[in-house]
């Protein structure tokens, strides 16, 4: 019971991960927090859907949705931030214009899918389940599992050892040294955008999937969980928000399983109240993302 | 044509102007100091020639090219780099990902054997390699910085301050690594507040005050004029050059 519980921690741990670090990367960078990521993460999902819905493969849906959603993080970013970055506006007022963005593409999605709950196609989904001994996973959450952890690998492997990882370092750990080495910072700023806007598309996707569900509200639903994931693993940290996003899955569902469905949020964002009273400055300090 | 051609230029922050109009040139192969006190305007000037804050008036031109709103990283594609005041080491990466950063930077793809090379040069970095760049020590952090900047192969260095908080032995070093540098053909744009050391090695010099350029001439000349002795070399207050 316990472990079967764990394990569908690790499912929902995943997924909150993918999505968590996308702020985290946004963070780290800009020291601001893009409130427009939930809306995209929500818009990655329909597009997915809609695609599937054509037939095209699921795969193939998957991967262009997350260009979609990198795409539209780059676009955010010049229409939401890149201008008052210009304007050396501070940090509280791009805050302001990334809910402003939220809520046109909020707007949109309404206008294109309309207001209902939408499912994937039918036959899109394996219901298959696969048993370890008295453990039962669907196939689908190891698929999800999987592709969230080989999304999470790469991505590190890009911040530790590529050219592009180590200019989104430096760009977060000291934006005027970063200019004067001749880093492209706009370059730099668009890149991050669009990994960590198609990591939270991918995240929308992958949570459509677990639950066979798509909605405008999705979004919405994660977003608190995600930022409260990023204090708690420390701002900008990476590991951070990886290790917190775990944290939160586990707590959920063993919440869910031995006390009650209707305290889950209650009790997840009570333990992590705890954990930021004990080290207010999270697990992890900014620094992380800056050291990868 | 000079290397660097500075025209006129105005330059501030918000609504404070902090440059009134320089004039300045800095010829191939030569080095030239700026000295002047605090506050005159020495790390604002370098700042936008670096292009990190806007030029709002006048014209830089540097190997031939207007780089008056040129974007601070083509700057450093054209061969103008900048060691910072303060020398801004990238703390938490380490030594070597300081040098590929700016090697990738600045020929946009692999840092290749500029690595290698700047171990060669300074073997200290060399043993520190793998260790983060903000827990070297300040000597070893203005060789990295010097060495970081070297990575773009710069035709031009502009250098704020290099000798700043180091122990006299050590602000000997960098002077020797900036003669060398020189020698093998980079212009300099120095600006030191040790204005004795800087003068002595400079071809050309310029004084900065309130944000004019007060006074010019060869570094020799201006090491021997008077007002120049009192007010930038300590020479009432003690001997000391700071
Ligand atoms: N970011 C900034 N915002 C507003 N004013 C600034 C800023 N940086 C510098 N100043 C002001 O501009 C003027 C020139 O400063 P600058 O740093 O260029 O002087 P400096 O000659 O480099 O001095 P130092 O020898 O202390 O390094 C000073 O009056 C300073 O207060
Ligand atoms: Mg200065």
């Amino acid at each position: 019971m316990l472990v079967q519980q764990l394990a569908n921690g690790v499912f929902l741990g995943a997924v909150y991960a993918l999505f968590a670090i996308g702020y985290t990367l946004i963070f780290g960078v800009l020291d601001i927090l893009n409130l427009a990521h939930a809306a995209i993460f929500m818009l990655a999902a329909f597009v997915a859907l809609s695609l599937a819905g054509l037939g095209v493969p699921l795969v193939l849906a998957f991967a262009l949705a997350l260009v979609v959603a990198g795409l539209l993080g780059v676009l955010l970013d010049r229409v939401a931030f890149a201008p008052l970055r210009r304007r050396n506006a501070g940090t509280l007022v791009p805050l302001i214009s990334s809910i402003g963005a939220a809520i046109i593409m909020q707007g949109v999605a309404r206008g294109i899918w309309g207001p209902d709950e939408q499912r994937f196609p039918a036959n899109a989904l394996s219901t298959a389940e696969i048993h370890i001994g008295s453990l039962t996973v669907g196939a689908l959450d190891v698929v999800i599992l999987a592709i969230a952890l080989v999304l999470m690998g790469v991505l590190s492997y890009v911040l530790r050892s590529t050219a592009l990882g180590r200019s989104i370092r430096a760009v977060a750990a000291d934006r005027v040294a970063a200019a004067l080495l001749g880093v492209d910072i706009e370059r730099t700023i668009a890149l991050t955008f669009f990994i960590a806007s198609a990591l939270g598309g991918a995240a929308g996707i992958l949570i459509g999937l677990q639950y066979n569900s798509v909605s405008l509200d999705m979004g919405a639903r994660i977003e608190l969980k995600g930022l409260a994931i990023i204090i708690l693993g420390g701002m900008g940290s990476v590991t951070g928000a990886v290790i917190g996003a775990f944290l939160l899955g586990a707590v959920e569902t063993l919440s869910v399983a031995y006390i009650s469905s209707s305290y889950r949020d209650a009790i997840a964002f009570g333990v992590m109240f705890l954990i930021l009273v004990l080290r207010p400055t999270g697990l992890f300090g900014k620094r992380a993302l800056r050291a990868a | 044509m000079a290397l660097l051609e500075i025209e006129n230029l105005k330059a501030g922050y918000g609504r404070i102007e902090v440059l009134h109009g320089i004039s300045l040139r800095l010829e191939a192969h030569t080095l030239c100091a700026i000295v002047g006190a605090n506050g005159a305007g020495k790390t604002t000037l370098l700042l936008a020639l670096s292009r990190l804050i806007p030029i709002r008036e006048g014209r830089v031109t540097f190997d031939g090219r207007d780089i008056t709103r040129a974007s601070s990283h083509s700057v450093v594609r054209a061969g103008l780099v900048q060691v910072p005041e303060g020398r801004r080491m990238l703390a938490s990466m380490s030594v070597e990902e300081n040098l590929q950063v700016a090697g990738e930077a600045a020929h946009r793809g692999s840092a290749g054997s500029g690595v290698t090379e700047m171990y060669e040069r300074f073997p200290i970095l060399g043993t520190r390699r793998s260790l983060a760049a903000g827990s070297l020590s300040g000597g070893e952090q203005q060789m990295l910085a010097f060495a970081r900047a070297l990575m773009a192969r710069p035709k031009a260095l502009l250098l704020d301050e290099p000798s700043m908080g180091l122990a006299p032995k050590l602000v000997e070093t960098v002077f020797e690594i900036i003669a060398q540098e020189r020698a093998r053909g980079t212009s300099i744009l120095l600006v030191e507040q040790n204005a004795r050391k800087a003068l002595a090695l400079a071809d050309y010099a310029y004084v900065l005050e309130r944000g004019t350029i007060s006074l010019e001439g060869k570094g020799s000349e201006l090491l021997g004029r008077e007002e120049i002795t009192a007010a930038y070399l300590g020479e009432i207050t003690g001997p000391s050059s700071r």
